[in-house]
């Protein structure tokens, strides 16, 4: 029976051991999230450290359109925003967009798969909170960039390399936060 | 002044809680009756403290107090009362004094309840919830204090997020909690039934209610939190397998199979050690939904912001309560040596397949949910489990459980035939046949696979009801008379089991569905799902603190009208956030759906929905926690004097 007994304890060990391993696992996740090397949130870039890819968005008017070779050289960092007048996450990221402008943040937009009136329409109705203007009609910048959506931001710095991505619509700290200490550490 | 008061409260129920745990733990093993006959004082006294407390931030809340730092960020004057005090759980630091307010009911109502329990068993079971809760409100009253002052106190708060102003969200977290929470009671016995190197048909019994109210109050809460997504978040999902849903998910079904298993322990006085091991597993397993929503370690729609500091204080905490629980469960579980035969072919070896099952899909759900992380940990790349993987693991699991749900309940204890309990159940498979061709002539595969499932389930108790009262084998009357007699159990558990039948029913109607999204001007109509829709028209309505953009949507019928709809959403400015209102006619048949998109140039895209048996999704949620209830009804189940008299006789 005591035997029996001791014989079991090793089986019963197992509830605690799987326990602990994933505690490390959590405590070492929480360690780099709070050094910020690892953050759920992020769908992955592959774009992120490398130079501008070569493509060019056409003239969307207010805009005249932009391509690779505006992006080299900016003379500050500069945040690209794919973005469409028919996407709703667009729209409610359009107040944060203006607050950038007010900070005089450079805002690049590429207005993907969209057309020229209705983008007409959405300017007008939320404003306008970009520099430069360019439209990506048939998505072909899009494919460059490596977007999965809209919307979608990259900060370019003044080499021309993209810094940062972020796949989805800005939120209140990332503008607060976030993009304040990139831009300080790429001006 | 009243904030310092609910300060002050605070560290009275830690300190209170602190003395639960030692006195009585302590006491308990000294045998010093005295200081055991202290536990349910001590438990209300904590229960009175915390109260207090809450009711403090409940106060500042509803007065909108801004030197408080918490009402500060996460509330506004205008806000209308009923959301500034459901507010007071909508945040972090409210949430988590909840949460304690909870665990001290937990332990009020044991010291209540509890008085046929033996003392020391009652001492040690409120002991342990004792010690949960010093750790729980150490951590309030350290590391997320909801009464830090702020000072210059601002005019204005920072605002409520808009997604939680409604009625659903405002008491999806207190039914929750109690379903999360309420299992700390079952563990607690499992760790006094350690301590105590015992465990007899009775620990089954007292064990059984806690676990099934628990139960109950989850079914509640996560029909809830899924219905509110169907309606409010605008796309007609009602299920994601986010992770924070996943993680409510896991102590519920490790929690039913706890209720089966406990049946066992009291029935046969076997699988006390798995009981054990799955009252303290599923009560570990809500703590880390805790954990895993509260730490933001894992991508979820339930956008928590990732904080590692607080992370790891509720990481040491969970720690602090599982290791040293699953160190006395591997050192004392060999002694409780399982006594009886047992059979495979029997009424308790059905139960042990429904806890494989029901214990591998918990197994499947874990690992898909914590994949990513890991993933990114070990190998350093990120990427997400969704629900193709969930789908397609859980769906093999969930069809031999539910064909064994409706045979299990007609096998007798110790040991049964199967086959006349199969030839018992003829007609229900023939029904469920029937309604699986003809669903399948009708409509398509999978669905029909799954009506087939339900009728099973559904039939298969109105089987088990109709063999206890030998109905049509004996005269009528005399059915009627064994109805009145049959055991509230016996009915409740039927009851949860059809309940299931109609979820299912609900989720494979849903895989029916169909949608269609189009941009309408006002005065424009489509013909979608049998019904001609038309836009009447589109306003713009300003409100407190939004702006309100709202459709009117009639659906006709061979020129009768059959419902008029208005979607809508609100922009609120100063948040920068939209939210989207869904507008439903239901007949509980059929759900017509609709929502409202993009607007632009006057006109607008709306999404039409025809959701068949959509409802039916929450009402069998809420058929097993009535089920649920009826058990708990049960004399057998309140009345312990059975056990009592068991044990004073001599051995």
């Amino acid at each position: 029976m005591q035997r029996a007994a001791l014989l079991r304890r090793p089986f019963l060990l197992l509830p605690l051991a799987c326990v602990a391993v994933a505690g490390l696992g959590f405590a070492e996740l929480l360690q780099r999230a709070g050094e910020g090397r690892y953050n759920p949130h992020t769908v992955p870039n592959f774009m992120v450290g490398r130079p501008v890819p070569e493509f060019s968005a056409a003239p969307a008017p207010p805009g005249a359109g932009f391509s690779t070779a505006d992006l080299q050289h900016p003379p500050q960092p500069v945040l690209v925003n794919f973005f469409a007048s028919w996407c709703l996450p667009c729209q409610a990221e359009e107040p944060l967009l203006d607050r950038l402008k007010a900070g005089h943040v450079p805002i690049w937009g590429i207005d993907y798969a969209d057309q020229e009136a209705a983008l007409k329409g959405f300017l007008q109705a939320n404003g306008n909170p970009y520099t430069r203007l360019g439209a990506d009609p048939k998505g072909a910048a899009a494919i460059a960039w490596g977007i999965s959506g809209v919307p979608e931001s990259f900060l370019v710095d003044r080499s021309g390399i993209i810094r940062w991505h972020l796949g989805g619509p800005l939120t209140p700290a990332i503008v607060a936060d976030t993009l304040p200490r990139l831009l300080r550490k790429y001006a | 002044m009243i904030p310092e008061l609910g300060n002050f409260a605070l560290a009275l129920a830690c300190c209170l809680a602190a003395a639960q745990a030692v006195l009585l733990l302590l006491g308990a093993e000294a045998r010093e009756a005295r200081l055991m006959a202290a536990a349910p004082g001590l438990a209300f006294g904590q229960l009175i403290a915390i109260a207090t407390s809450f009711a403090a931030l409940v106060w500042s809340n509803a007065v909108s107090d801004f030197s408080v730092r918490n009402v500060a960020a996460f509330s506004q004057s205008q806000a209308p009362l009923f959301y500034k005090i459901t507010g007071t759980w909508g945040n972090h630091d409210g949430s988590i004094l909840l949460w304690c307010l909870v665990l001290a009911i937990c332990g009020a109502a044991v010291g209540a309840f509890g008085s046929n329990l033996p003392a020391a068993l009652r001492a040690r079971v409120i002991g342990v919830l004792g010690a949960v809760a010093a750790g729980f409100l150490l951590f309030a009253l350290t590391a997320s204090n909801p009464f830090q002052r702020l000072w210059p106190p601002p005019m204005q708060g920072n605002g409520m997020n808009p997604l939680l102003q409604d009625p659903a969200l405002a008491i999806h977290p207190p039914i929750l909690y109690l379903g999360y929470v309420g299992f700390s009671v079952p563990f607690a016995f499992a760790i006094a039934a350690l301590l105590e190197g015992r465990i007899d048909a009775a620990w089954g019994r007292w064990v059984r209610p806690w676990a099934l109210t628990s139960w109950c109050f989850l079914t509640c809460g996560i029909a809830l939190g899924s219905w509110w997504a169907y309606y409010d978040l605008g796309w007609g999902g009602f299920w994601f397998w986010d992770p924070v849903e996943n993680s409510s998910l896991l102590p519920w079904l490790t929690g039913t199979a706890l209720i089966h298993s406990a049946i066992v322990v009291e029935k046969r006085e076997s699988l006390k050690t798995w009981s054990v091991l799955l009252a303290i597993v599923t009560f570990s397993l809500s703590l880390c939904g805790t954990f895993l929503t509260r730490s933001g370690v894992l991508n979820s729609v339930h956008a928590f912001a990732i904080s590692p500091t607080r992370g790891v204080f509720i990481l040491a905490l969970l720690g602090l309560v599982m290791v040293p629980s699953l160190l006395l469960f591997a050192f004392r579980a060999p002694v409780l040596a399982p006594t009886g035969l047992f059979a495979v072919i029997s009424r308790e070896g059905a139960i042990v397949l429904n806890n494989i099952l029901l214990c591998s899909m918990a197994a499947v759900i874990f690992t898909g949910t914590l994949y990513p992380p890991f993933a990114a940990l070990l190998a350093g790349e990120q990427l997400s489990v969704g629900a193709p993987f969930f789908d397609s693991t859980v769906l093999p699991l969930a069809v031999p459980l539910v064909l064994a749900m409706s045979i299990g309940p007609a096998l007798s204890w110790k040991r049964a035939a199967l086959f006349p309990a199969l030839q018992r159940l003829w007609w229900v498979a023939l029904a469920a046949a029937l309604v699986g061709i003809v669903a399948a002539l009708g409509w398509h595969g999978l669905a029909s696979v799954g009506f087939a499932g339900a009728a099973w389930l559904i039939f298969g108790a109105l089987a088990d009801i109709a063999q206890r009262i030998r109905l049509f084998r004996v005269r009528a009357s005399e059915s009627l008379s064994r109805l009145a007699g049959l055991p509230l159990g016996a009915i409740g558990a039927a009851v949860a089991h059809a309940g299931l039948g109609v979820t299912i029913a609900g989720i494979s109607g849903m895989t029916l569905a169909s949608q269609r999204v189009i941009f309408l001007h006002p005065g424009q109509s489509t013909d979608f799902a049998g019904y001609h829709w038309t836009l009447t028209a589109l306003d713009r309505v300003p409100g407190p603190d939004y702006v309100a953009r709202v459709a009117t949507l009639e659906a006709s019928r061979d020129g009768r009208t059959i419902a008029v709809l208005h979607p809508s959403d609100r922009r609120f400015p100063v948040q920068g956030t939209a939210v989207t209102d869904t507008a439903i006619r239901t007949n509980l048949l059929v759900d017509l759906y609709t929502a409202l998109g993009n607007v632009q140039n006057g006109g607008a895209e709306v999404r039409l929905r025809y959701d068949p048996l959509a409802p039916w999704i929450w009402l069998g949620a809420l058929v097993m926690a009535c089920g649920g209830g009826l058990s708990l009804a049960d004399r057998r189940l309140r009345v312990g004097a059975p056990a009592r008299r068991a044990a004073r006789l001599p051995a």
